[in-house]
């Protein structure tokens, strides 16, 4: 009695281990249809870099009519939402005036010129990004070149990387994004409710050998590279212009470099 | 034990009835904020976080509070504590348990919170905050049940629990320290990157948890047979007096350090939050009302002539418990994003529904405390009996 | 026992409830629904591996994929058969299978699964909408 009573459980523990070991056998079979397995990989046209960078040529960029493409064209490939409550609004990309894009750098006696020039703001990518560390699923990461990338499949919208960040670059979608959309890019998703959403320099054009859209829109005013390329266009630029950053004081190490 | 929870007079059933009616309509609220996202509260993109994570953050500290009775009774062997560790255990409960719901209704996908299990990401702070809370909970509830099952019994409670105990006391500090290390160590954000966050937040803690616990032992003598104690109370008055004193204190050294050195990024927020800035200030009333509770605590329960008095006490607890409530239940959150990093001045309110879904989770903890509360008066009833 | 009342009434209201998907659905059993296909998907004859494995296997797959295109950049799938697709629900998925309503949400609602995949991932790309 005794033995055939742990005979049963023993059977019914292995059996039970094996319903649930089998659906990962059967990916691993039937992903060998045909006697060839599939495989993943990256496409040949993607671009790859060490640490993506970007150069922001302020003399270039001088009025409102200049700025406003290149903002539109990123709101546009990526599904931006336009909230008319400003407490929900989406920014992946915008315009600030000096002293609040670089708080802690204005001048009593300031450049007439800078003063009120569009300054063009968006997530720095930055080298140590703290809201990578202060995400708790991971869903905010960076990749090997550098992007600090959004999963909004993970995110469950706690919201601590908005405080973490010191840029205020993310946004969250107080609510579903889709009405406020004004002309749908169907090749991008859009968002849903709940989730933090930012820049992520384009990830989506670089993986088919494209630059960023803010890039191509800004007439050679945005220069986009490897920053660990010593040849790249970036360096060149950053070698042979004065240029400032935002907040590196910080020690995040922003990606994102301004020509003033 | 559960029993005796459903014995009951009828005030105890009306009680219940209406905090469950609270809480139901707390939880219509809640749905409404499942159906349209968290837009139907005051925050913002600036102010992305508010009054939820605010009292979270409060109510860490009321929990925390409750290892005043329980460090001296078992560590210095303070016997009259004896007869109210068990209150402050329970208080500890319902308190971690709101502060759970609170981190729940603030979350955008609460569908997806176990993510921050299959995901661990030892680097955040709110992965050990989960750790911290959720261990606390368990340990109040396993050390709290048992001791007083075995008081009931009459016998000593069991000797695998004293580990628990022991462990209990430095995981009290524990979660408050974590929970303070979830501002503190942001960069950008100058009213929280200072290192006496965490300290100011234990002070807070033990002032406005023991706080709380006077209050409600005064008003288990006056409703129950069950007596907590004139030294215990006494006891506990003192330590909410020297804690009030070294939170001000604390706060003070604060203002002393952004005041001097005159950083900006440091300096804008205290201003924002005592004198307001760039003409938006609707904390302002608030936060001085805060200090002057805090200050009236400190006057009445550091003179003994008023401390002793009881009724006295009960108003001196009442102001300590609203001044730290106002410090951090409306002052701390707020005050951090405002100005914000590209320093805009977008202010915060909360809601009309956020309130409600706030009441709402209070109703629930005092719920779970209603019911831990009237088992204990039940247990000591009839042990004296 | 004085309660012998009290708990055949328990038991009952006990019973009721756990049955209580069996005769709330009584009578509605629906046929096992046959998903459509679009012109487009029909002349591809094949999908991107046999139509058993997609049957069965879909949803593993486009977690797979989100997660390595999101996290891991890779966006090329070879497909056992040895061709390649990009990776992308809307883009490669739904641009065959432009029709949820008759292919995807036939067997979802059947099975009553509410993948949220369209709360984000436009459903038909190619209609301008």
């Amino acid at each position: 009695m005794e033995s055939s009573r742990r005979k049963f459980i023993k059977i019914a523990g292995i059996s039970a281990l094996g319903l649930g070991v089998k659906p990962v056998f059967n990916v691993f079979a039937s992903s060998e249809e045909h006697g060839r397995k599939s495989e993943i990989k990256k496409s040949k046209d993607a671009l790859t870099a060490e640490q993506w960078g970007m150069v922001i040529d302020t003399r270039k960029l001088t009025t409102a009519e200049d700025v406003e493409p290149i903002i539109n064209a990123c709101n546009k490939i990526h599904n931006i939402p336009d909230h008319q409550n400003k407490n929900h609004e989406i920014k992946w990309i915008w315009e600030e005036e000096y002293e609040h894009a670089f708080p802690g750098k204005e001048n009593k006696y300031l450049n007439e010129r800078i003063e009120h020039l569009p300054f063009l703001v968006l997530c720095n990518q930055c080298e140590d990004p703290p809201c990578c560390r202060a995400c708790p699923t991971k869903a905010t990461f960076q990749r090997e070149d550098g992007i600090v990338m959004m999963d909004f499949h993970r995110c469950i919208g706690c919201r601590f990387c908005m405080a973490a960040c010191p840029y205020g670059s993310r946004s969250f979608n107080f609510r579903d994004p889709r009405p406020f959309i004004k002309e749908k890019n169907n090749e991008f998703p859009t968002r849903m409710k709940g989730v933090v959403e930012k820049c992520n320099f384009c990830a989506e054009r670089l993986a088919v050998g494209k630059k960023p859209a803010c890039v191509e829109a800004s007439n050679g005013a945005i220069a986009f590279g490897d920053l660990g390329d010593p040849g790249s266009e970036v360096r060149e630029l950053l070698r042979e212009n004065y240029t400032i950053r935002r907040k590196q004081g910080l020690g995040t190490g922003p990606s994102v470099y301004y020509i003033v | 034990m559960l029993e005796l929870a459903i014995k009951g007079s009828k005030k105890y059933w009306g009680w219940v009835v209406a905090l469950l009616i609270i809480a139901g309509i707390g939880f219509g609220f809640y749905l409404k904020q499942l159906g349209f996202g968290l837009g139907i509260t005051g925050m913002s993109r600036d102010v992305s976080w508010g009054f939820y994570i605010a009292q979270f953050t409060f109510l860490v500290g009321v929990a925390a509070g409750g290892v005043m009775v329980v460090l001296p009774y078992y560590l210095h062997d303070y016997k009259a504590f004896g007869r109210i560790t068990i209150l402050g255990e329970f208080l500890a409960i319902a308190a971690i348990t709101m502060c759970l719901l609170f981190i729940l209704v603030d979350l955008g996908q609460p569908m997806r919170m176990l993510n921050v299990i299959l995901y661990p990401t030892p680097t955040s702070v709110l992965f050990w905050d989960m750790i911290v809370l959720n261990g606390y909970l368990f340990l109040n509830i396993i050390i709290g049940w048992n001791v007083l099952e075995a008081e009931r019994n009459d016998v000593h409670y069991q000797k695998w629990l004293k580990p628990l105990i022991y462990i209990s006391i430095p995981w009290a500090v524990g979660i408050h320290t974590v929970t303070a290390f979830l501002y503190c160590g942001l960069p950008g954000r100058g009213f929280w990157l200072t290192a006496i966050l965490a300290p100011r937040f234990l002070a807070s803690a033990f002032a406005a948890g023991p706080a709380l616990l006077i209050l409600l032992c005064l008003f288990v003598r006056k409703v129950t047979k069950f007596d907590p104690g004139k030294e215990q109370i006494q006891s506990l008055a003192k330590i909410v007096a020297y804690a009030i004193c070294v939170n001000v204190f604390f706060f003070l050294c604060e203002v002393f350090v952004v005041f001097y050195s005159k950083i900006p990024e440091h300096m804008d927020h205290i201003k924002y939050l005592f004198m307001g800035l760039h003409g938006h200030g609707s904390l302002v009333p608030f936060m001085w009302t805060s200090m002057i509770l805090m200050f009236i605590g400190i006057i009445l329960l550091v003179n003994p002539a008023t401390r002793k008095n009881e009724t006295v006490l009960a108003v001196a607890c009442v102001a300590v418990f609203i001044g730290t409530w106002i410090d951090k239940g409306l002052g701390m959150i707020s005050g951090g994003f405002v100005p914000s990093p590209l320093h805009h001045v977008n202010e915060y309110a909360p809601t009309f529904p956020e309130i409600g879904i706030t009441i709402g989770v209070y109703a629930v903890g005092a719920l779970v405390l209603t019911v831990l509360y009237k088992i204990v008066v039940s247990v000591k009833e009839e042990v004296s009996a | 026992m004085n309660d012998k009342n009290k708990i055949v009434i328990g038991l009952i209201i006990f019973v009721v409830i756990l049955t209580f998907p069996f005769w709330y659905n009584m009578g509605k059993a629906a046929p096992v629904p046959e998903p459509k296909l679009t012109d487009k998907a029909k002349a591809a004859k094949e999908c991107i591996e046999s139509k058993e494995f997609m049957k069965s296997e879909h949803m593993q797959i486009l977690d797979v994929w989100r997660d390595t295109v999101v996290r891991d950049t890779d966006r090329i799938y070879v497909s056992s058969s040895g061709k390649e697709f990009d990776m992308s629900l809307s883009n490669t998925c739904l641009d065959c299978h432009s029709n949820k309503e008759e292919f995807c949400d036939k067997c979802h609602d059947y099975a009553s699964a509410d993948p949220y995949c369209w709360d984000c991932h436009v459903d038909n790309p190619k209609e301008k909408k």
